[in-house]
């Protein structure tokens, strides 16, 4: 159990000029389970290897705890660490995998036993203890991976992609499991992945990453409510923010020549953010052309053009939609950014007040 | 999906089921099977392979075999049948028994050497990135080299003239004489069927080696601190498929193909050198013109290597985890 701390971590590979991770800044309270999310190349996998010390630190400081760990071997780092494609070891039993890195720490037998009891009860695995990996299913080799990590009751859990390879159904039961057993052990955890909903679910404290560097750190629905980038908007949340140009004229967003919502921003070209789920289809409002539908179930989500920018809208009506319909947005749903470097624009947060009847 | 190994007697079991419903006409899986219109065509297919086994191998091995029960006359006109005289004498000569015991020593040492080298080289290859390439070929180019060239090269190592590594010998004030000394005969065959066979060790532990998932690797970096522990828990289990096979082969090359070497080495030298039972065999054969008697030693020999490799199958290969 501690904290985790990465002042402006870098990396450089030998050879590049780019930076593979550009000067991160993460402070991990205590207990934190903190997801690190971003399309692939983004550097998160190397920003948690270095923290795993699986990867050299070209710049800044790590500490885990109060320890500077940047030259530590991963040994002697007290994490523990679950990878993507389970990493057991094939010739050692499912008990033997998990008391592998006990045992060279010089744990007692007794010690050992009562760890991996504990673990193997806590996951189900009691009745697998004595098999080697091949004569487990996926989501068996998942657990005994959590479980060497368990065992170990290391200052901080370090998880790199571990349900990518599951089948979707299991993914979804998998992620609750991860999530109970951290809230359950509270112990500090970093978790990779590429999968936005896996992020949202999961974590207490996005990290959205981009080329390297940090582009929003915040609890999921804030990041989700207020993302800090056109980057972030269109990462977080599905179907992804639809993101058009657009101008504010006259204390108004005006786009293909509707206004939308009133705002407190000077005139000039502006990106703007609509999430497909805030908006609704009305009587009068924007003219939106209908270009396909997709059925989900309990929604649909239907595909429109707006002059020639693409807009999303979510819909649970049933009525046949054709042609041109009219789409309406609350004012204080609307997100700006801005136009050349995608970042947000406060003005859009505060509506404008609304006139006295 | 259970990993002990199939005892012989089950795979015994397996083939003679096989062989009944064969024999019975019932086929067990019928789709997967390709229908010939004439029983003969698949013979047909098999002939060109079971003649050249027939020929090299099952023809010369009953020549043997029937020519060791008998004495024949060293310009070939006649030969009388004697039993198992030519098995008594080879067993009780002094000579084949000394060098019987040279060819277990020479074994043993030369697998372990040329192993342990290979091993070695390979784990170390294997931690090199950049150059790795130019390392690797230089390492196996050695391979490329036939074992007659390889023993005049080591002959010309070896030389009591001009050879460095008299000359080394001689610095730390020992005289060395191949070909005079039979310890130093000895050396110098271990040396050189070694190096001969260090690279083959070597390319197969450094494919091995990187057959190993890097994750697994890091796994145990992140376990184990100590990068010996490592290696003899992790990453030498995961070897042990390709050691026992290298193993197997190793002693098949000691006892067989090292021959060419010895050949260039002691050939044309005074009697007293070390050999090994294949050169005897050859020896006795072929210069002392005793065909029965060394008919018989190469039997001898076909029972023990057969023996060994049926001895490492059952009792090593059970050890070996195969992923």
């Amino acid at each position: 159990m501690a904290h985790l701390s990465l002042t402006n971590v870098g990396k450089t590979y030998g050879g590049s000029t780019q930076p593979a991770v550009a000067g991160v800044d993460i402070e991990i309270a205590d207990g934190e389970f903190i997801v690190l999310v971003g399309p692939s190349g983004c550097g998160k996998s190397t920003l948690l290897r270095m923290v795993a010390g699986l990867e050299t630190v070209t710049r800044g400081d790590i500490r885990i705890g109060d320890t500077l760990v940047n030259r530590l071997d991963p040994a002697e780092r007290d994490i523990a660490m679950v990878f993507q494609n389970y990493a057991l070891y094939p010739h050692m039993t499912v008990r033997d995998n998990m008391a592998y890195g006990l045992k060279n720490r010089g744990e007692s037998k007794s010690v050992i036993e009562e760890r991996v009891a504990e673990a193997a009860r806590m996951l189900e695995l009691r009745p697998y203890l004595d098999r080697k990996p091949r004569a487990l299913s996926g989501g068996q080799r998942q657990r005994v991976a959590m479980g060497r990590a368990i065992v170990r009751q290391p200052a901080a859990f370090l998880f790199d992609e571990p349900l990518s390879n599951l089948d979707a159904k299991l993914r979804v039961s998998m992620r609750m499991e991860i999530r109970k057993l951290q809230k359950r052990l509270g112990t500090t955890s970093l978790y990779v992945t590429h999968d936005q909903l896996e992020a949202m679910t999961l974590a207490d404290r996005l990290v959205v990453l981009n080329g390297g560097a940090v582009e929003q750190i915040g609890a999921p629905l804030e990041v989700y409510r207020r993302p800090a980038s056109t980057f972030v908007a269109a990462f977080i949340g599905a179907p992804a923010m639809s993101l058009l140009d657009a101008r504010v004229d006259s204390g108004q967003v005006m786009l293909d020549g509707h206004a939308l919502a009133p705002v407190a921003h000077a005139p000039g070209p502006i990106t703007l953010g609509l999430r497909a789920e805030d908006l609704r289809i009305t009587d009068a409002g924007l003219p939106m052309r209908v270009d396909h539908v997709e059925e989900l179930g309990a929604q649909r989500i239907v595909h429109g053009m707006v002059g020639d920018q693409s807009l999303a809208v979510v819909d649970t009506g049933d009525a046949t939609l054709a042609g041109t319909v009219r789409i309406a947005v609350a004012p204080s749903k609307v997100h700006l950014f801005d136009s050349t470097t995608g970042r947000r624009i406060e003005a859009a947060a505060q509506p404008a007040p609304v006139p006295a009847e | 999906m259970t990993d002990t190994p199939l005892t012989l007697a089950q795979t015994d079991g397996r083939a003679l089921a096989r062989l009944r419903r064969w024999w019975s006409g019932e086929t067990a899986n019928p789709v997967k099977r390709v229908q010939f219109d004439r029983p003969l065509t698949p013979w047909m297919f098999l002939l060109p392979q079971l003649a050249v086994v027939a020929i090299f191998f099952y023809w010369p091995s009953v020549q043997a075999v029937t020519s060791s029960f008998y004495l024949e006359d060293p310009f070939g006109f006649g030969a009388t049948f004697v039993g198992l005289d030519n098995y008594t004498d080879a067993l009780t000569s002094r000579g084949y028994l000394s060098t019987a015991s040279f060819t277990a020593f020479f074994c043993v040492v030369v697998t372990a050497l040329s192993l342990g080298i290979g091993l070695l080289l390979a784990v170390k290859a294997d931690k090199v990135i950049r150059g790795a390439e130019t390392y690797k070929t230089l390492l196996i180019s050695v391979y490329a080299i036939a074992p007659p060239v390889a023993g005049l090269i080591g002959m010309m190592f070896f030389d009591m003239h001009m050879g460095p590594f008299t000359e080394i010998a001689a610095w730390f004030g020992h005289d060395l004489r191949v070909g005079i000394d039979y310890w130093d005969t000895a050396s110098a065959l271990i040396v050189i069927s070694v190096w001969k066979q260090i690279p083959y060790n070597f390319i197969f532990f450094l494919s091995g080696l990187q057959s190993v998932p890097v994750s697994v690797r890091e796994a145990a970096l992140i376990d184990a601190r100590s990068g010996w522990r490592r290696f003899r828990d992790i990453t030498l289990p995961l070897l042990a498929p390709t050691a026992f096979f290298l193993l197997v082969i190793n002693i098949t090359y000691t006892m067989f193909d090292t021959f060419p070497i010895i050949d260039v080495i002691v050939k044309d030298k005074p009697a007293n050198n070390p050999m090994t039972l294949v050169y005897k065999v050859y020896l006795d054969g072929f210069k002392g013109n005793d065909i029965g008697g060394s008919s018989a030693q190469s039997v001898i020999l076909m029972v023990v290597v057969a023996a060994l490799t049926v001895l490492q199958f059952r009792f090593l290969e059970r050890r070996v985890h195969y992923g």
